[in-house]
């Protein structure tokens, strides 16, 4: 009984995972329509950032590395935003192809770079401890990217709903050629939606180096899932993805206590796939008025 | 425009094509496979890309490092062995057409190369169909002995009987099984829990997650719930990162809980974190620490190559493979293979983990079985040894307990 009780805090801290790797996509593939397979990608970015700024941050790395790993994930996604991605805006079969193809070069990159072999990232010293709460064992580690989540999903929702930049990001999203006779510079307004929401990724990796491998193939664990969330939440939807990454998080949690983790992943699987039976356009659903 | 394009591409399809058959005229198609001419061909296959290229580029290269040593001492039968590395890109069916082009296009005398169970299993029917020669360099599940191939990793004897050996002498009579979802962990589970039954152990539990699973805080949970001795770790690849992370942040460091792990040498341990996995138990044949004036040429050579490098098991393995090759050729008089199959039978060879002897029947090889701890330096130190080279034996035939497994 005391061990189903844990599972409660490990559902929430595996969806505390799945909604930060989710953040970011809930913007460029939510909000743009863009399937950026190499999203992946990014989060491995933030993850070897980390692991470089250990030469002279020590055991305060995954500290700094959080906002150096927003910029330098950020910067990724613009860049690529800015070469290839917007030359194929309305063609998600062309940009699904780029993109993976743009992800297998950053891993080979990223061998190239750092070797094949895994790197280690050491957690601050602060982080390695643990509370137990009702007999329920919690590491800091989780207790950290429970909070970063959060953190993470108040920012943005401050920046949506009330600065003029986060504002027009939704008018561009809601209505592009309303938004476009409004006078609202969509192109600008696309770049930094993909900064921002590639620089999410780079946090999550920074995040991701306290409980996982650091290597070139970090991403393509990640990538699906993250996909998942988004898509069960309802494409754009912060809300959304918030409840559909905790939801998952708590149906993982228990299917894999009582059955295992291969089986697990059967059963949520199929689970998404029959909620979205009933609900095709996920949790939430943005009303709009255009045509389209 | 298409005839544009089309006539480079004519070319390039053509001209090698007619090299080649150039190249097989003037050499006259012998008889002695790959030993034309003044060099002898020899394949390395191993995944050079995709997530296996993790531990096999370094197989890889002391592969080659043993083929130097071999060609700066005059090579086999006078001449000069000449490699020829292909990628098996973490992909099965790619190492059997690899294999498949080695053998017929390179006409190369022995291949080198593997590490999971379904490459070798994918590469098998191709060296059986061609009468060609395989040397696979990893420990594996057993339960297999192919005329064509000659394994020189350990089997489940001489790994995992040895680690389940060594808990019971320790008194850890409760396990929980974790592995990974495929053939090795699976079968090797089987071995375990037959040799449990026929010991007094007690198996609290059997959990496989799938390959590159990242996620272990349930698992953790089952296990701290369980209450076991000692858990048996058959993970493969990034899984052990996660899993020792996790386990280690929910309180589980090896005083606590040891795990014994067969999948994790020198090479894991730097990605895993030492601090995450000190003191934990692994079971292999070689370590880097094992002592010996040839390992120590070993390890000096291969750090003078690639600095700062580790030397694991599964490396030795490919090491020793490429040494006992070459000493079953001379033996032979010829690298053809059924030659050589003959010759190999006996041969003995003083190698970085001891002394080393190929089973004529089984085509395995005899090894010291050695369990050790991993260290605050990333090494891992011999804590237990079985002093002799065992007896290879893949089907387990001389264990009473394990006459219902095949």
């Amino acid at each position: 009984m005391e061990s189903l009780l844990n599972q409660v805090p490990i559902g929430l801290s595996i969806g505390a995972v799945l909604l930060l790797i989710a953040l970011g996509l809930t913007f460029t593939f939510g909000q743009m329509g863009v399937i950026n397979m190499a999203h992946g990608e990014f989060i491995m970015a933030g993850a070897y950032t980390a692991y470089m700024l250990q030469g002279w941050a020590g055991g305060q790395a995954v500290l700094v590395a959080l906002p150096v790993a927003f910029l330098i994930a950020g910067a990724l996604g613009w860049i690529l935003e800015r070469t290839a991605i917007r030359h194929f805006y309305g063609r998600p079969l062309d940009t699904l192809l780029l993109t993976w193809g743009v992800s297998l070069v950053l891993q080979q990159a990223a061998r190239d770079l750092f070797g094949a072999p895994n790197v280690q990232v050491d957690a601050p010293s602060w982080l390695t401890g643990r509370i137990e709460v009702a007999g329920a064992n919690l590491p800091y580690s989780r207790l950290f990217i429970l909070g970063l989540a959060i953190a993470c999903v108040v920012g943005i929702s401050v920046y949506m709903n009330r600065s003029r930049q986060g504002r027009r990001m939704r008018a561009v999203m809601q209505n592009r050629e309303l938004a476009a006779v409004s006078g609202v510079a969509t192109g600008r307004v696309d770049q930094f939606t993909f900064f921002l929401g590639s620089g999410l990724a780079g946090v999550a990796g920074v995040a991701l180096t306290l409980i996982g491998p650091v290597g070139p193939s970090l991403g393509t664990y990640y990538i699906v899932d993250a996909f998942l969330v988004v898509v069960a939440g309802g494409l754009g939807q912060l809300k959304g993805a918030v409840i559909a990454a905790l939801a998952l998080g708590m149906l993982n949690s228990f299917t894999e206590f009582w059955t295992d983790a291969s089986l697990a992943k059967v059963i949520v699987f199929a689970a998404i796939i029959a909620f979205l039976q009933f609900r095709p356009q996920g949790m939430f659903v943005l009303r709009s008025r255009a045509l389209t | 425009m298409r005839k544009k394009f089309f006539r480079p591409l004519a070319a390039a399809l053509v001209l090698p094509a007619a090299l080649l058959t150039a190249c097989g005229g003037e050499s006259g198609d012998t008889a002695e496979a790959g030993a034309a001419g003044n060099t002898i061909k020899v394949g390395v296959l191993h995944s050079l890309s995709g997530t296996m290229s993790i531990s096999e580029v370094t197989v890889k290269n002391s592969e080659l490092l043993a083929i130097e040593e071999i060609n700066a001492k005059g090579g086999v039968l006078g001449k000069k062995l000449e490699p020829v590395v292909e990628d098996g890109a973490s992909d099965w069916p790619t190492f059997a057409q690899k294999a498949q082009k080695l053998i017929k296009k390179d006409k190369v005398a022995t291949v080198f190369g593997g590490w999971t169970s379904a490459s070798r299993k994918a590469m098998l029917p191709v060296f059986e169909r061609n009468k060609a020669l395989l040397w696979y360099p990893v420990q594996y599940e057993g339960l297999e002995s192919s005329p064509y191939i000659f394994y020189t990793g350990a089997t489940t004897n001489q790994q995992i009987v040895p680690g389940l050996d060594y808990l019971k002498e320790k008194g850890k009579k409760k396990i929980y099984l974790v592995g990974s979802d495929y053939v090795f962990p699976r079968t090797a589970n089987k071995i375990i829990k037959a040799y449990a039954k026929a010991n007094g152990m007690q198996i609290l539990g059997e959990e496989y997650t799938p390959l590159g699973h990242t996620e272990y805080s349930t698992l953790v949970n089952k296990i701290s719930d369980a209450k076991p001795d000692a858990v048996f770790n058959t993970l493969n690849g990034d899984s052990n990162v996660a899993f020792f992370k996790q386990l280690k942040s929910a309180g589980f460091d090896a005083a606590k809980l040891p795990v014994m792990s067969v999948s994790i040498a020198e090479e894991e341990v730097k990605g895993i974190g030492v601090p995450n996995i000190e003191g934990q138990l692994v079971a292999w044949n070689y370590y880097q620490t094992t002592s010996g004036a040839t390992n120590d040429a070993f390890v000096k050579a291969f750090q003078a190559k690639h600095k700062g490098a580790v030397t694991s098991d599964p490396m030795e393995a490919g090491y020793n493979a490429v040494h006992l090759w070459a000493a079953a050729a001379e033996k032979a008089g010829s690298v053809e293979v059924e030659a050589v199959k003959k010759a190999a039978a006996g041969i003995s060879l003083d190698l970085p983990e001891g002394k080393v002897t190929i089973d004529g029947p089984t085509q395995h090889v005899y090894k010291t079985a050695r369990i050790g701890v991993i260290g605050k330096d990333g090494l891992i130190k011999e804590v237990w040894s079985s002093k002799e080279p065992i007896k290879p034996d893949p089907y387990l035939k001389s264990y009473p307990w394990a006459s219902g497994l095949s």
